[in-house]
């Protein structure tokens, strides 16, 4: 089969100039694949660089050296030395990312948050809000929420706000950092489906999940950070 | 914007080949190189006197370069070294395909005549010789930038910072160009006013497709509204790559101060 991410032997260190140059190494020797389809689920602790690793897939952190190859568009590309319009590119039509926290445009009403992707995508406006209207009701955000903005939402329903949004597109890749974090069981229940259902179109997931029973139910391969620890 | 593809394999709209500015012994900018696309928004930062204003004026060949040259593709498909072209070619390519957002509106706008006017004078500017058609499009710009079309008889001195800036915008904006320059556009103003002003921008560069250079030292501004960024320090680029790059994994020491200073919100 052919992989959706492919990464070889990545690198990460920080090198902190304010801290005097002190090297913070991150990770070295990342190397899996992910294939279409499959849900990998990071493990480690704290501080062992998952979310490192999750942003360096997505582009958002630098690799040192290595390799983070991305089938884009029926080819292979190499995040770590793409340009920064081939990266958005990527961003736009095959890589999907589920931040931890909202960041929230000031002023654009939630239903615009999430229909966003898709407009952006080509999709005509009213098609793309039937279709967020859709997740944000599957996701328990009420219709009466819809139309104002998600800065004054509470912690959770701003995630779910947020992870309507990142599971509108019908991207290849999706990447969950936290994705059921502060979200009671109904809606993590709801979180789990909606993985469950990009499983079966194919999708390739990366996800960082601490809670165990998520992990269980939505990981069909694990992949232990821990041994991508960098020597310090 | 819909056309990926298309953007993938464009050529580029705007071009800076080794500019370089000096001022006698003084060097405000120094070997600047990068290319823009349609629809990309890049943006320059750095402190008060790293250069970034300085280049703004030689990209938007306001201002000779002491080296290298900016070619711009032209309507017609034809890059053009600004250099070459003449007084005449380069102030109409200024009031029709380019625009400048200066922070103080009082520069880019007429103070003393209507908002009306001061949008229609862009659109008399191409040729347009209806009144009527020319009072419609400027209403309807008014309406696009949230000025009450009430208002559209007021000349911009009765108006607030937020409005006129709005104003300005507008005035740029009524004859489509498809390359914008903004020099610190939310500077001075309120951060209530500046947070609308931001969400305007960013709505209409994506509706518009717009290219725009953005100058700014304010890093938030620089987040929400532009996909690349070039930070300048000492009329030199120190670093350049996409916005959430640099700005989450910043490099270079100077970067790293910039970044670590901003105060959290």
């Amino acid at each position: 089969m052919t992989a959706m991410i492919d990464i070889t032997d990545a690198k990460k260190t920080f090198t902190m100039h304010l801290q005097g140059g002190i090297e913070l190494p991150v990770v070295r020797g990342v190397t899996f694949q992910v294939n279409p389809g499959e849900c990998v689920v990071l493990s480690g602790p704290s501080g062992a660089g998952k979310s490192s690793i999750l942003k360096m897939i997505f582009g958002n952190y630098r690799c040192d050296s290595g390799r983070i190859g991305i089938r884009h568009r029926g080819a292979l590309i190499d995040l770590a030395t793409a340009e920064p319009r081939q990266v958005l590119n990527v961003r736009r039509a095959t890589i999907g990312y589920v931040s931890q926290f909202l960041r929230a445009v000031p002023r654009v009403a939630t239903i615009d948050v999430v229909a966003e992707p898709l407009i952006v995508n080509g999709m005509a406006r009213a098609e793309a809000q039937q279709r967020a209207g859709n997740l944000l009701h599957r996701l328990n955000i009420p219709e009466r929420l819809w139309q104002l903005p998600p800065a004054t939402f509470s912690g959770g329903e701003q995630q779910r706000v947020n992870i309507a949004r990142g599971f509108i597109s019908d991207l290849p890749i999706l990447l969950l950092d936290e994705p059921t974090a502060s979200l009671d069981a109904a809606n993590r229940a709801v979180v789990v489906e909606l993985i469950a259902e990009k499983k079966r179109q194919g999708v390739a997931m990366v996800a960082i999940v601490h809670d165990d029973e998520i992990r269980h139910l939505i990981a069909d391969r694990i992949v232990d950070v821990t041994s991508f620890a960098a020597a310090a | 914007m819909a056309d990926l593809d298309m953007l993938d394999n464009d050529e580029p709209l705007l071009v800076a080949n080794s500019l370089s500015k000096s001022y006698g012994r003084i060097a405000a900018c120094r070997d600047v190189s990068f290319s823009l696309y349609s629809g990309e928004v890049l943006a320059i930062v750095g402190e008060s006197g790293s250069g970034k204003s300085t280049l703004l004026q030689l990209l938007s060949g306001q201002l000779a370069p002491s080296g290298g040259h900016v070619s711009y593709r032209m309507r017609d498909g034809v890059s053009r070294d600004l250099a070459t072209l003449g007084e005449a070619e380069r102030r109409f390519l200024f009031r029709t395909d380019w625009g400048f957002v200066h922070q103080d509106p009082a520069q880019g706008l007429r103070m003393a005549v209507s908002a009306g006017a001061n949008v229609g004078e862009r659109l008399m500017a191409v040729g347009w010789n209806h009144y009527g058609r020319i009072r419609d499009t400027a209403s309807d710009w008014l309406t696009r930038v949230e000025i009450d079309v009430a208002r559209i008889d007021d000349a911009p001195r009765t108006y607030s910072g937020g409005m006129r800036q709005r104003l300005q915008i507008a005035r740029n904006l009524v004859t489509e160009p498809r390359l914008v320059f903004m020099d610190e556009p939310t500077g001075g103003l309120d951060v209530s006013v500046q947070a609308r002003l931001l969400d305007l921008l960013r709505s209409l560069v994506a509706e518009l497709h717009l290219a725009v250079v953005i100058v700014t030292h304010d890093l938030a501004v620089a987040r929400l509204l532009s996909h690349r960024v070039m930070v300048m320090k000492g009329g030199r680029v120190i670093e350049t790559g996409l916005t959430d790059q640099v700005l989450d994994d910043p490099r270079e020491p100077y970067t790293q101060l910039l970044v670590s200073s901003i105060l959290p919100p």
